[in-house]
């Protein structure tokens, strides 16, 4: 155990470096440490006491070098008061600061920059929290499903601290009410998952006594080895966000056998160091909630939703061993106005920068806030350094692409989820862009439509095919005015018939005779119409092979026509002379059927010039 | 609903021009409308389950068009897989009909131009549906060409939601077929239009649509013989015109060329029988096209003497040739067919010799049902389509026939190919119903028509009151009558006159008058088309979301508490992509192939494409072997992870061991130390306490049932089988498990490493006792086997 040597030497140092380095001391100290997840928090709270003559501005604080690694996260608090008059309390800029000489070589230094000066006598306390990730080391490092996690916690019971501390202690919390061993030094107490080490009084500065304690933790182990959350607005309503999640089970190495007879049948036996779910806290109303991986959704999922937030159960598809990877994407949609909000002209987000998943500890997390088209002018502020950039992402009918902030940020934990702004200009004009576009596409796309209905892009205007279909569209033409020419001469017929019709009824011979001349006016003209109509077909040589059936069509019509005529004068003729019925019936038969027939050849003809 | 259309076309207002193209305005928002509801109906599988790949071919696809959007067209053409039949690898480039993906891939390079940032997984999902779009289209377009516009509406309804090609073509349905049916019909289509008009343009885009056939699917070779047989049909009927030489003789010289391009058809397209039949209606074509020529420019007399001439020495020349190609294509074991082919042609050829190709449920022979449930009640109009499409025969007709026969044939012959007869019975029965509807609304209309007329003449009668008019309108009346019928031709018609002018001697024959149906019966018949097709609409919908929606890779079950969801294979696959090493090979039987290299992204010994019957036949036999020889045979192909599926404890009928003994057969075949007797007892097959020890002793039967009997409490009670297993207590020596879905369904064992041989047993023994470890004292005791 590499660590036991290192507080030999760190004693040894403290031994050594005996003299205080400033005239702070510490009065009164007290540690917490929380085990119960894979995440250690550690809350100090100590009173530190200017015993100097010079005024200190700046406290120091010190973890080894293989805590201060995992260091993810250290917030100084300074209250002013105590207990029910408790003043406001200021947040103390921490920075690293390590002094040149005579430090211990294993040692990082914090310096936590006081409110005002501490002058001679007086005094402050300070809460401080420190989160650190991967600190827990299983042991075993492999086990088998049916055994449980035990995991190796190492601390000094004493705080490091380069000041003198009159009295500290520290309470560790562990997960369960046992735990496999734990060192035992003077003062040690283990009492309801609580192991408390101290008080200790009067101890030197850099004193270290080192403190191992082996303990069971099935708590889930959830790494996310890589999280990448885009959330992307949209000024129609919508903050869509994804998330893009590689995780692993960072817990003891599963080996060996996995049975799912065992998990179904004795799950929290056989199969307790593994999970089988995850919790994700989305903020309220929260819509559109889907959870799928590379190869399709995944179905076991739940939400429970009220006022005040969304609650998301998901199911990776496999329970979770040691080890074990998997991989997914959340995505959700919030409303805008929840989140985005103006001032000054600008715009500016307002949103939780990590991830909404229970203890859940993110090694890589990337935010991608991507911006609407035409945003300008941005920034972004997070409460914590990271590391920032800026990209384009191209989406629906991007142009000039979406501007996108990337903010990057390793070990992050649940203490990080803090809300973050991203400020920028953004015009509602812009908004119409994409629909414009749209509606002019498509306007362009119609209005190329009909000008290719209507224009000629014939490469060629003296090639034969096109003189060709010219003069086809010119016979179809002629040939739709010759039949209009014959419906109209054949509405004429059906006057004549009606006004036939007429006359038996009445026996008016007078209107008859004047529907004749009328008729007989109308269909000279007519014929005349026709004329220069036939004589062009005659000439086309395109309509060579049609000529004859209109010819013959023309011909028909006007037989059609002369047989009516004689019919109507017939009828007349007979009226006049006060025939009987049965008389003209009889001379009328035979005329009567040479006009069905040639009407039926008519019509035959009509067809088939309608079809040409 | 097409037929309306047809009648608005048909009546006669004054404005001509304006009637067609309100017409024309109509029938194009029906088509659109019908490109919506082809699209739509099959998305019952992304509303019901997910937007998600189905079943197994479509993974490979997904998977090859995922390779082409990543590397290229270039690298796709010189893919070599070596994810995939282990250790031998895939030429995927070579051997894959490129359409399907060159499609899916371009829609997305499209989109991601435009910056629409659709995954190519929702592009693969969604070309099925839109391409079923384009195919009612194409079927309408074809069928205008034979019937009209009414029947080819009603064709195009027909076939948006005929249940065979939803089947193909439901969405996250990723076939080959989806795409080849639409460029099928397009092509028959190009070829007809080509037929009537006699333009080289058409013909050049047959070839490019023929093209783009051959790229998508094996089955381009339907078109390749149907057309031949349609050309020399027309020649031996005497119907040869120059239009048909257009629409023949470049689609062959054209076609072959651009077919040679795939590089999975390549001299193919030359050298096997199934495309000798269009170079020889290409020779008999020319031949005729010269004798007619020559008839043009020689006397009668003359001609005749030269047909003599010409026939004795062809006669000779021909016989010598047929003799010359018999004898080589004789030579070729297969007689230059493939097996596919071959079974077509033999439906008891795959049976008897190709274990693999019989094992496939797809191509297996269909039963009667099976035409009912996916062409329903088309089954029945197809007989009255034929009957419409002989009255008049025209060439266009007479494809149509020509196709739905063959199509009928090669349907009965396997079931897959059910899929190439569903577009002709969609265009018969088009041309049928529409046929139908005509003859009864226009008896319908004619009696509205004449109802009214005579309630004219009766008022007119009334009132003078005159015994002289009567007979007089009796005459005039039936003229109107005519002239009324007249003024709606029907296609019918139409297509009678064109005959007409072709045939002037039949033309004197024919009658002219329409049938008439009595009112009565046409309002009965009328309702009873409806009926039929509301029938039809509502067994489509049924089988579009309820049969064939169901992606296969994810199962739901509705039990009283709700739906239940069986992701099992997911679950497996994610598993295997998340929990084991990049180059780990995986065994399993060779239906879950393709699925464990796309959805796992491992490699695989053996997969869908069973090319190499030789590598099944060595998986087969490890299956079917005992522990230690499977062990030795999977060692020997490198495979670390075994990946059976079980449905016994949740009762999924196809699971492992019931394809079990396709896998003893087709291992058997190659292998004979594996015996399909052993397996059975008196000849059955049985996994119960009656089951042979050969077959309780197989991998497959321990691999599936280890520990199964701790499920529900000593029985062992195989839901599938409905019986209690066999042999209940077993322990695995050279496997272990280690992953096993939530249902059972998918069981992944790993071999267990081999033991250190230890040559001179017992003088390392002794070296390693001297050496006080005390393992050795347990390795004695307990070696691993």
């Amino acid at each position: 155990m590499g660590m036991f040597r290192f507080g030999l030497l760190l004693l040894l140092l403290a031994v050594h470096w005996g003299p205080a380095l400033s005239d702070l001391v510490i009065s009164k100290l007290d540690r917490r440490i929380d085990l119960t997840s894979q995440i250690v928090r550690m809350t100090m709270s100590f009173k530190v006491e200017n015993t100097g003559p010079d005024p200190v501005s700046k406290v120091s604080l010190t973890f080894p070098e293989h805590q201060a690694n995992n260091l993810a996260l250290i917030v100084a608090v300074n209250t002013q008061g105590k207990g029910k008059t408790r003043g406001p309390t200021t947040n103390l800029p921490i920075t690293i600061s390590q002094p040149d000489n005579n430090s211990p070589p294993s040692l990082i230094w914090y310096a936590a920059s006081l409110p005002k000066d501490l002058v001679k006598g007086e005094s402050l306390t300070i809460d401080v929290l420190a989160v650190f990730t991967h600190t827990l080391r299983p042991f075993p490092e492999k086990i088998t499903q049916s055994e449980s996690q035990l995991f190796l916690f190492q601390e000094s019971a004493h705080f490091p601290s380069p000041y003198k501390v009159k009295s500290q202690s520290m309470t560790v919390k562990l997960p369960t009410e046992n735990a496999e061993s734990y060192t035992k030094l003077e003062n040690t107490k283990f009492a309801n998952s609580e192991i408390k080490y101290g008080p200790y009084e009067n101890l030197p500065p850099f004193s270290y006594s080192p403190v191992i304690i082996h303990f069971p933790s099935n708590k889930p182990f959830a790494v996310a080895q890589e999280l990448i959350r885009e959330i992307e607005i949209s000024h129609w309503g919508n903050v869509q966000i994804t998330e893009h999640y590689s995780l692993i089970h960072g817990g003891a190495q599963s080996t060996g056998e996995f049975s799912r007879l065992d998990f179904q049948t004795r799950p929290h036996v056989r199969g307790a160091s593994g999970f089988r779910n995850l919790l994700a806290m989305l903020p309220p109303r929260a819509h559109s909630i889907y959870y799928r991986d590379a190869i399709g959704n995944i179905s076991t999922s739940n939400i429970y939703s009220d006022s005040s937030k969304t609650l998301l159960e998901i199911e990776p598809r496999y329970p979770m061993f040691g080890g074990w990877k998997t991989s997914f994407t959340i995505g959700y949609g919030l409303p805008l106005q929840d989140f985005l909000f103006q001032s000054e002209g600008s715009r500016f987000l307002n949103i939780t920068f990590g991830s909404p998943m229970n203890d859940i500890l993110v090694e890589n997390l990337t935010v991608k806030i991507v911006l609407p088209e035409g945003s300008k002018d941005i920034s972004v502020s997070v409460p914590f350094p990271v590391k920032q950039s800026q990209e384009t992402k191209f989406s629906h009918l991007d142009i000039a692409g979406r501007p996108t902030m990337v903010v990057e940020k390793t070990n992050a934990v649940p203490e990080h989820n803090q809300y973050f702004q991203v400020h920028y200009k953004f015009s509602n004009i812009s908004l119409l862009t994409e629909p414009l576009m749209l509606i002019f596409g498509f306007f362009s796309l119609f209005i190329a439509c009909i000008i290719y209905m209507h224009a000629d892009i014939t490469i060629s205007k003296s090639s034969p095919s096109y003189l060709a279909k010219l003069q086809w569209d010119e016979v179809l033409g002629s040939i739709q005015q010759l039949q209009e020419v014959i419906n109209r001469s054949l509405i004429v017929h059906e006057k004549l018939e009606a006004s036939l019709r007429e006359l038996s009824r009445t026996g008016d011979v007078q209107g008859c005779k004047a529907v004749r001349k009328a008729a007989d006016t109308l269909l000279k003209d007519l014929s005349k119409e026709s004329k220069p109509l036939l004589s062009l077909l005659q000439s086309s040589p395109q309509a060579a092979h049609i000529i004859h059936k209109v010819e013959e069509l023309v011909v028909k019509e006007r037989d059609l026509q002369e047989k009516i005529m004689m019919k109507h004068a017939m009828v007349v003729d007979s009226y006049e002379k006060k025939s009987g019925g049965r008389d003209i019936d009889n001379r009328v038969a035979a005329i009567q059927q040479k006009i069905t027939a040639v009407k039926q050849e008519v019509d035959h003809l009509l067809e088939f010039v309608e079809d040409i | 609903m097409a037929v309306p259309v047809d009648a608005i076309i048909k009546q006669s207002p004054p404005s001509s021009s304006l009637r067609f193209a309100f017409g024309n305005v109509l029938a194009f928002f029906i088509l659109l409308l019908i490109g919506v509801l082809a699209f739509s109906i099959r998305l019952f599988s992304v509303i019901k389950y997910e937007s998600v790949i189905h079943e197994f071919d479509p993974y490979f696809n997904y998977r090859v068009t995922q390779f082409l959007t990543k590397n290229g067209i270039y690298d796709f053409w010189n893919w070599f897989d070596d994810r995939t039949w282990y250790p031998l690898g895939r030429v995927i480039g070579g051997t894959v009909y490129p359409g399907l993906t060159l499609t899916a891939g371009t829609i997305w390079k499209v989109l991601q131009s435009l910056n629409i940032p659709l995954s190519v997984e929702t592009v693969c999902v969604f070309t099925a549906p839109v391409f079923s779009a384009f195919a009612a289209w194409a079927t309408y377009l074809l069928t205008k060409e034979v019937k009209g516009t009414g029947a080819g509406l009603t064709a195009a309804v027909l076939l948006a939601m005929v249940p065979s090609y939803i089947s193909r073509s439901v969405a996250g349905s990723y076939d080959n077929e989806a795409v080849a049916i639409f460029a099928l019909i397009f092509t028959f289509y190009l070829y007809i239009k080509t037929l009537n008009t006699g333009s080289l343009f058409y013909a050049t885009l047959n070839s490019i649509s023929y093209f783009y056939m051959v790229c998508s699917w094996g089955g381009y070779t339907f078109i390749i013989n149907l057309i031949p047989m349609h050309a020399l049909l027309c020649i031996v009927t005497g119907r040869y015109s120059s239009r048909l030489y257009i629409a023949y003789a470049p689609l062959v010289v054209l076609g072959t060329l651009l077919a040679a391009l795939v590089p999975v058809v390549g001299f193919n397209a030359v050298m096997t029988s199934e495309h000798f039949a269009s170079f020889l209606v290409f020779i008999v074509i020319h031949v005729v096209a010269l004798a007619y020529y020559i008839k043009g420019i020689l006397s009668p007399k003359m001609f005749k003497v030269a047909a003599t001439l010409v026939i004795s020495v062809g006669l000779v020349v021909g016989v010598g040739v047929v003799a010359v190609l018999v004898a080589v294509v004789a030579s070729s074991p297969t007689k230059g067919w493939s097996g596919r082919s071959l079974s077509l042609l033999d439906p008891t050829y795959a049976s008897k010799y190709i274990p693999i190709i019989a094992s496939v449920s797809e191509h297996q022979p269909p039963t009667w049902p099976s035409y009912f449930m996916d062409i329903n009640v088309l089954a029945f109009l197809v007989p009255a389509g034929i009957i419409a499409c002989f009255s008049p025969l025209s060439d266009a007709s007479s494809f149509v026939i020509l196709y739905l026969v063959m199509s009928v044939y090669f349907s009965g012959v396997m079931v897959r190919l059910m899929l190439v007869l569903a577009p002709a019975a969609c265009i018969m029965s088009g041309i049928a119903l529409s046929e139908a509807f005509d003859v009864c609304t226009r008896s319908i209309k004619y009696y509205i028509t004449s109802l009214s007329e005579s309630l004219q003449t009766d008022a007119g009668d009334i009132v003078p009151g005159n015994n002289i008019t009567s007979p007089q309108n009796d005459v005039i009346k039936p003229d109107k009558k005519e002239e009324l019928l007249k003024e709606r031709p029907s296609r019918k018609n139409k297509k009678k006159e064109k005959e007409s002018i072709e045939k002037p001697s039949v033309k004197s024959k024919m009658t002219k008058r329409p049938l008439v149906l009595p009112v009565e019966a046409s309002i009965f018949a009328l309702f009873l088309i409806v009926l039929l097709g509301a029938f039809y609409v509502v067994h489509s919908v049924w089988a579009a979301a309820e049969a064939y929606s169901a992606p296969s890779i994810v199962l739901t079950s509705h039990s009283h508490d709700g739906l239940h969801v069986f992701d099992d294979f997911r679950e497996a696959y994610a598993w295997l992509s998340h929990n084991t090493e990049v180059d780990d090979k995986v065994a399993s039987w060779w239906d879950y192939g393709y699925q464990t290299t796309a959805m796992a992204n491992r490699t695989v010994i053996v997969d869908n494409n069973t090319w190499n019957n030789t590598h099944i036949a060595t998986v087969g036999t490890a299956m079917s072997s005992p522990e230690k020889d499977a062990w030795q045979i999977f060692n020997s192909l490198d495979v670390k992870y075994v990946l059976v599926v079980f449905g016994g404890l949740v009762g999924y009928p196809s699971d492992d061991i019931n394809k079990f003994l396709w896998m003893v057969r087709i291992g058997g075949g190659v292998f004979p130390h594996i015996k399909e007797p052993d397996y059975l007892r008196d000849g059955q097959y049985r996994i119960d306490s009656q089951a042979t020890p050969t077959m309780l002793n197989s991998l497959m039967y321990k691999l599936s049932y280890f520990r199964f009997v701790e499920t529900d409490g000593g029985k062992g009670y195989d839901r599938v089988r409905r019986t209690e297993i066999g042999k209940k207590y077993f322990k695995l020596t050279h496997f272990e498990e280690v992953f096993t879905t939530h249902h059972w369904m998918v069981r992944i064992y790993k071999l267990k490493p081999q033991k250190n041989r230890i040559r001179g047993k017992t003088k390392k023994l002794k070296s390693k006792t001297s050496s006080t470890t005390p393992r050795s004292g347990s390795l004695k005791k307990n070696p691993w086997h």
